[in-house]
């Protein structure tokens, strides 16, 4: 049954993970977001659903438990927050060497090194660039509200198996961390062994007689074959890339300036725009939801129609190289920032775009 | 790699004295010729064949020599990352608890970068087995240290041989899991003579099929050669294992249904 309740963005993906199905989580405590294992530890759902949840003695082991359990074609998901996602990339390089679909959440606090615990935007480029080694995409989905949080554990799961493919949940501190009434999707039943089996022929679930033993790796020692599974792999990315861009488009058919932000950023930036039009200064938003693929295309239109743009992240400019990329020179294109942990206000963020780009 | 020998057929039922197991593959194993690691993977097919037990079985491979042992058994079967193999099987034993899981791991796997994994997988009691194949050093990257390399043993990175005060003491990684409460059975056997390879395929035998009772952990040591980093012919490569290695490593059960031995 759906419900309503109001919850931490960190508890609704918990939930949500027990409801998509989700077969195991595998995770490891640091702030700001401890509250996925807490709530899973506390809610059982090895009693409600039979979902296995174990704390790992570091997230090396979580995200090499997660890639045993997805192996297997089980309903993987791990979460972590910035210095533990760092030790998980060798981890995801090798799940998305092998093909591997799960669910990692990364609740993003300000770097580098330990940082703060205070919410950022600063592993944008590892999320969408890489992080690990090798060429490889994520898929990254990037909530700006609780509701999202849950949701996006869901359409991560779908997307994760529709492409065999890692997906990470770009979340920062302030998601995770504030909480908001979420509507919650309907207990999902989790797959049967048997129905794993059948779903995902590709799966370790155990030879049956007769059936070529299946292999799980990411190592393959002649290079023209490695070439071409990289191939195989880029191939995936551009149909990712084509079919699941996503979007938020706010306020844009009359603007003349634009802002593009993410997350909570987007949050501040759409108070911002209110603020702004009450100034008679039409401007509008678009709020990437996937940041892989990139929704370079609708930027790249908008770019014909507005005189500059203003990217609003809590980092020191990281997706504004894939705005400018969109935008190949059109228009001007600042960034505004706050980092290390401190979150802008609306009001900064109208001061920025009036000097940056109305006066600029 | 599914290159299989092209060989005149001069088996016939009269004078057939032995076959090989089917759970293992035809692919041609790339291990250097007289090295354990192929000794140790027939004796784990063989088990899981008389076991019956083919199509429950799935298996982790690790990084180091034995990464292809994808390649050779015949059951569903994981590459870990370096290390990390103990982690990987907790994940699929948890998530099938009916099936047997197996990792299979080298020194420099098992006791170096991934010794967090191993002592955490044994101390959780995780209801699997792992086949640790110690030889003293590093067979894949080309000879290096491993943290099982005997004092004054040379090797790539310790080319005047190890010398403790600097390098460290080589780490006697299964007495010390054997104490952690989660270990069921915990024992080193070595495959370089008929003797020895029968008590060792006993050995994993005993720690397959424990898997069944659900009480804890098994762990087989293996104490092999690795006649390339070595540097030894494999002939002289086993003397010298018996010379050195087995005074350090000795042989035998160190814990048994949950309890040390002696
Ligand atoms: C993260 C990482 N570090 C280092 C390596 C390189 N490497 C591959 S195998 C290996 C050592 C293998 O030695 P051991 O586990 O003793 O197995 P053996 O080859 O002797 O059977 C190393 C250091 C790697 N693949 N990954
Ligand atoms: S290098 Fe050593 S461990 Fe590797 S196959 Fe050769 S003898 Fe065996």
């Amino acid at each position: 049954m759906k419900e309503l309740k109001l919850m931490k963005g960190n508890e609704a993906v918990a939930e949500a993970a027990i409801r998509a199905g989700a077969d195991a989580y595998f995770g490891y405590p640091i702030t700001p977001q401890s509250e996925v294992l807490e709530y899973l530890m506390a809610e059982r759902p090895y009693e409600r659903t039979g979902m296995v949840v174990l704390q790992a003695e570091s997230e090396v082991a979580a995200i090499n438990m997660v890639y045993g359990g997805a192996a297997c074609g089980k309903k993987v998901i791990t979460s972590s927050s910035s210095p533990g996602i760092s030790l998980k990339m060798e981890g995801i390089s090798y799940i998305a060497g092998a093909e591997l679909p799960c669910v990692i959440l990364n609740v993003v606090r300000g770097g580098p090194g330990l940082g703060t615990i205070q919410p950022s935007q600063s592993d944008y480029f590892q999320a969408t660039k890489g992080g690990g080694h090798g060429d490889y995409r994520l898929i990254v989905l990037a909530p700006a509200s609780v509701q999202e949080m849950a949701d996006h554990v869901k359409l991560g799961f779908d997307l994760a198996f529709k492409y065999r493919n890692p997906v990470m949940i770009l979340s920062d501190g302030v998601i995770g961390q504030m909480m908001e009434k979420v509507e919650l999707f309907e207990q999902m039943p989790r797959l049967s062994d048997e129905e794993v089996a059948a779903n995902y022929p590709w799966a370790t679930t155990g030879k049956p007689a007769g059936v070529p033993h299946r292999i799980i790796t990411s190592l393959e020692l002649d290079s023209s074959k490695q070439e071409k599974h990289n191939h195989h792999l880029q191939e995936k990315y551009r149909k990712i890339q084509e079919n699941e861009t996503m979007y938020e488009a706010i306020q844009t058919e009359d603007a003349e300036y634009l802002i593009v932000a993410f997350g909570s950023s987007a949050r501040i930036s759409q108070k911002a725009i209110d603020m702004a039009r009450a100034k008679g200064i039409k401007v509008g938003m678009i709020r990437p939801i996937t940041l892989f693929p990139y929704p370079s295309e609708i930027i790249n239109k908008l770019a014909d129609q507005v005189k500059g743009i203003l990217t609003v992240e809590m980092n020191a400019g990281q997706m504004i190289e894939d705005v400018k990329l969109a935008v190949n020179g059109k228009v001007k294109v600042e960034h505004f920032g706050r980092f290390g942990g401190m979150i802008p206000n609306p009001e900064e963020v109208v001061k920025a775009l009036e000097q940056k780009i109305i006066g600029g | 790699m599914a290159e299989t020998f092209d060989r005149p057929e001069i088996r016939t039922p009269e004078n057939l004295v032995y076959s090989k197991t089917n759970v293992l593959t035809d692919n041609i194993m790339h291990y250097c010729p007289g090295c354990g690691h192929g000794t140790t993977h027939r004796l784990l097919a063989e088990v899981i064949e008389e076991m019956g037990i083919q199509s429950e079985t799935i298996g982790i491979a690790p990084v180091g020599c034995s990464v292809l042992a994808y390649n050779y058994f015949d059951v569903d079967m994981q590459e870990a990352a370096h290390g990390r193999a103990p982690a990987v099987a907790t994940a699929v034993k948890r998530l099938f608890p009916n099936k047997f899981v197996f990792t299979y791991q080298g020194d420099g796997d098992l006791a170096a970068i991934g010794t967090a994994e191993t002592i955490h997988a044994c101390n959780r009691g995780e209801n699997m087995t792992i086949i640790f194949v110690n030889n003293g050093i590093y067979g894949m990257t080309g000879g290096q240290m491993a943290p099982t390399t005997l004092p004054g043993m040379p090797t790539s990175t310790s080319p005047y041989g190890r010398e403790v005060a600097t390098m460290g003491n080589p780490l006697k990684i299964t007495e010390l899991i054997a104490q952690l409460p989660g270990t069921y059975y915990v024992t080193r056997q070595s495959v370089h003579t008929p003797a020895n390879v029968r008590k060792a395929k006993k050995a994993i035998r005993q720690a397959m099929e424990n898997q069944k009772l659900n009480r804890g952990l098994s762990f087989v040591e293996v104490v092999s050669n690795c006649n390339s980093g070595w540097k030894l012919s494999p002939v002289k490569a086993n003397k010298w294992m018996e010379d050195n290695m087995f005074p350090f490593y000795p042989l035998g059960d160190i814990k048994v249904n949950g309890e040390l031995v002696k």
